[in-house]
C-alpha cells in the first residue's frame, strides 16, 4: 500500500534533490516537479487529442486519423511539428503586444493550477492551506486571457467569441465554486490534501469518497456541467462555434500561438478534471481496499482519463446549446441546485448518520430538483419542430 | 526589504503608473489588473494567503473584466486624439500630494507601526472563518445583504420592460 512502487516517484525526486547542494534544494525541488507537471499533462494532451479525434470518428462512423505510425498514434507529433513550422500572422491592425501575450496568459495559470492537484501519494507540488482557493484565483485569470485575445485581434467574430466565452465563464463559475463549497465545509479545510485524506477508508467494499453520499453526487455533478462550460467544452462550446463566429477569439491565431489555446484549453480540462477528481472521486485512493496494491497515481490518472472518456462521449453526442439556454441554465437551474445542495451538505453535517440522514439529505436535493424542472418547463410549449423553408 | 518585496513592488508601482499615462483605455485597465495582481502578490508575501488569493479571484477575475466590459460598452476604444494630461494638472499634483501627506502621517503617527512585542501568529483559513462567523457576523450580514439589494437591483433593470397600456 505504502510500498516503493507507491512511492517511486517521490524517492527519485527526494534522491535528485539530495544531489544538489543544500542551499539550492528548495529551488531544484521546484524546478523538478515543475518540469514533471510540464512533461506529464504536455504529454497527456497529446495523447488525449489522438483519443479524442479517434473517439469522436468513432461516434460519427469514421476512422479518425489512421495514417500517422500505427493506428495513427504518431498524429500529435505530425500536428505539433505542423504548428512550428507554420507561420506566425498576426493581423496587421492587431494589437501586437496584446496578441502576444493572450496565448502565455492562458496556458501559465492552468498549469499553475495542476500544481495544487494530489496526483498521487505524496505527489503534489504545492501542498497549501488555500489549495482550492488558490485553483479558482488562478483559473480567473483565464478569462482576461480570452478577452485578451478577442480585443486585440481586431475581427468582429473574435469580439464576439470572446464576449460569449466571457458571459459564460464568469455565468458558471459561480455554480463551479458553490458546488465545491460543499466539500469545503464537510472537510472544514481549503487544502487539496486533507480533502483527499478525508475520503480514506472503507465501508465494506465501498470507499467513502463524497460522490457516495446524495450531496457529493448532486455536487459532483454539477460540478462536472459547470467545469465543461469553464473549459469551452461541447456542448458549451459557444464561444469558438464554428459555424457561427468561426472559431471565437483565437480566429486570428496561426502556428504555435493557435497551439498553445489548443494546449490551454486542454490543460484547462485536466485541471477541473483533476479537482472534481479529488473533491468528490477520492482523489488517489483506490475504489475498493483489495485495489490497494496497485500505486496510487495509477488510480488517478485512471481516474482522469475516465473523466476524458467521459468529455469525449458528451462532446460527441450532445448538440450545441444556444446563448439563452445557456444562461438560462445557468442562471435558473445550475445556480439554485448549487445553493439547495449547501443546504443538504449542512443538513448532512448535523443529522446522525443512519437511513434518516440519507433520507432527508436526498429529499432536499430531489425536491427542489423536481420543483424546479418542473416551473422551468411550465410556460413551454412542446410541438413538433416546423421549419418554414425546408419543408 | 527583501528581493522579492523590491521586485513586486516595482512591478505594482510600474504598472499602476503605465495605467495612468497609456493612451488607450483597454491598455490602461489590462495595466491596471497587473496592479491587483502586484498587491495580491504583496498579501502573499505577508503570508496572508486567504486574502491574496480572494484578492486574485475577486479584482482579477470578476472586476477587470467588469472594468473592461464597461469600456467596451460604453465608448469607443480608440485612443482619444487630444492630449490625455488634463490642463488643471497641477491642481491635481497638488491635490495628490496632499493626500499623500495626510495618509503618510497618518500610517507614521499611528500605533501599527510600533514595534509590537511578539510576532502575531499568521491568520490561517480557518481563524479567518471563525472570527467571521463569530465577531464579525454582523458586517458579514450587512454586507450579504447589500449585495443581495444590489442583485435585485440588477435583475431588475436587466429585466424586459412590459409593455403599459
Amino acid at each position: 500500500m505504502d510500498g516503493p512502487v507507491d512511492q517511486i516517484f517521490v524517492t527519485a525526486k527526494d534522491w535528485l534533490v539530495g544531489l544538489a547542494p543544500a542551499p539550492w534544494q528548495p529551488l531544484v525541488s521546484a524546478l523538478i516537479s515543475v518540469a514533471a507537471i510540464i512533461a506529464v499533462f504536455a504529454g497527456l494532451f497529446a495523447i488525449t487529442t489522438v483519443l479524442e479525434r479517434k473517439g469522436l470518428g468513432r461516434i460519427q462512423n469514421r476512422y479518425g486519423p489512421n495514417r500517422v505510425g500505427p493506428y495513427g498514434i504518431l498524429q500529435p507529433v505530425a500536428d505539433g511539428l505542423k504548428a512550428l513550422t507554420k507561420e506566425d500572422i498576426v493581423p496587421r491592425t492587431a494589437d501586437q503586444v496584446v496578441h502576444f501575450l493572450a496565448p502565455l496568459v492562458l496556458v501559465v495559470p492552468v498549469f499553475l493550477a495542476l500544481a495544487v492537484v494530489p496526483v498521487g501519494r505524496n505527489m503534489v507540488a504545492l501542498d497549501m492551506d488555500t489549495g482550492v482557493l488558490f485553483f479558482f484565483a488562478v483559473g480567473a485569470a483565464t478569462e482576461l486571457s480570452v478577452f485578451m485575445a478577442g480585443w486585440s485581434s481586431r475581427n468582429k467574430y473574435s469580439l464576439l467569441g470572446a464576449m460569449r466565452a466571457i458571459a459564460q465563464m464568469i455565468s458558471y463559475e459561480v455554480p463551479l465554486i458553490l458546488s465545491a463549497v460543499t466539500v469545503i465545509m464537510l472537510v472544514g479545510s481549503l487544502s487539496t490534501v486533507k480533502i483527499v485524506e478525508a475520503q480514506a477508508g472503507y465501508t465494506g467494499w465501498l470507499p467513502h469518497w463524497f460522490v457516495l453520499t446524495p450531496w457529493g453526487l448532486a455536487g459532483f455533478v454539477l460540478f462536472l456541467i459547470a467545469g465543461t462550460a469553464e473549459s469551452n467544452r461541447s456542448p458549451f462550446d459557444l464561444p469558438e462555434g464554428e459555424s457561427e463566429i468561426i472559431a471565437g477569439y483565437y480566429i486570428e491565431y496561426s502556428g504555435f500561438k493557435f497551439a498553445l489555446f489548443f494546449l490551454g484549453e486542454y490543460i484547462g480540462m485536466f485541471a477541473v478534471s483533476g479537482l472534481a477528481i479529488t473533491l468528490f472521486l477520492g482523489g488517489w485512493h483506490a475504489p475498493a481496499p483489495f485495489l490497494n496494491w496497485i500505486p496510487s497515481y495509477v488510480w488517478f490518472f485512471a481516474k482522469l482519463m475516465g473523466l476524458i472518456a467521459l468529455f469525449i462521449w458528451v462532446r460527441g453526442t450532445l448538440p450545441r446549446l444556444r446563448m439563452d439556454q445557456l444562461m438560462n441554465f445557468a442562471w435558473k437551474f445550475m445556480l439554485p441546485m448549487a445553493l439547495v445542495n449547501i443546504l443538504a451538505a449542512g443538513l448532512w453535517r448535523f443529522v446522525p448518520p443512519g437511513a434518516v440522514r440519507w433520507a432527508i439529505c436526498s429529499a432536499t436535493i430531489v425536491g427542489p430538483y423536481a420543483l424546479l424542472g418542473r416551473a422551468l418547463f411550465q410556460n413551454k410549449h412542446w410541438a413538433k419542430r416546423t421549419y418554414r423553408y425546408a419543408e | 526589504m527583501t528581493w522579492p518585496f523590491i521586485i513586486i513592488a516595482l512591478l505594482t508601482i510600474a504598472s499602476a503608473v503605465a495605467t495612468m499615462t497609456l493612451r488607450n483605455l483597454v491598455h490602461c485597465a489590462l495595466a491596471f489588473t497587473v496592479t491587483l495582481a502586484g498587491l495580491a502578490a504583496l498579501y502573499l508575501q505577508l503570508d496572508a494567503q486567504f486574502v491574496g488569493f480572494a484578492q486574485i479571484l475577486i479584482y482579477n477575475g470578476a472586476v477587470a473584466i467588469l472594468v473592461v466590459f464597461a469600456i467596451l460598452l460604453t465608448r469607443g476604444s480608440e485612443p482619444p486624439q487630444q492630449a490625455i494630461f488634463s490642463s488643471t494638472w497641477a491642481l491635481g499634483v497638488g491635490i495628490a500630494v496632499v493626500v499623500f501627506g495626510v495618509l503618510s502621517a497618518m500610517v507614521l503617527s499611528s500605533h501599527a507601526l510600533a514595534p509590537a512585542g511578539p510576532a502575531p501568529a499568521i491568520a490561517s483559513v480557518r481563524e479567518i472563518g471563525d472570527q467571521l462567523m463569530t465577531k464579525y457576523i454582523l458586517p458579514l450580514e450587512v454586507v450579504g445583504l447589500l449585495l443581495t439589494a444590489a442583485l435585485i437591483g440588477g435583475v431588475l433593470i436587466a429585466m424586459h420592460e412590459t409593455k403599459t397600456k
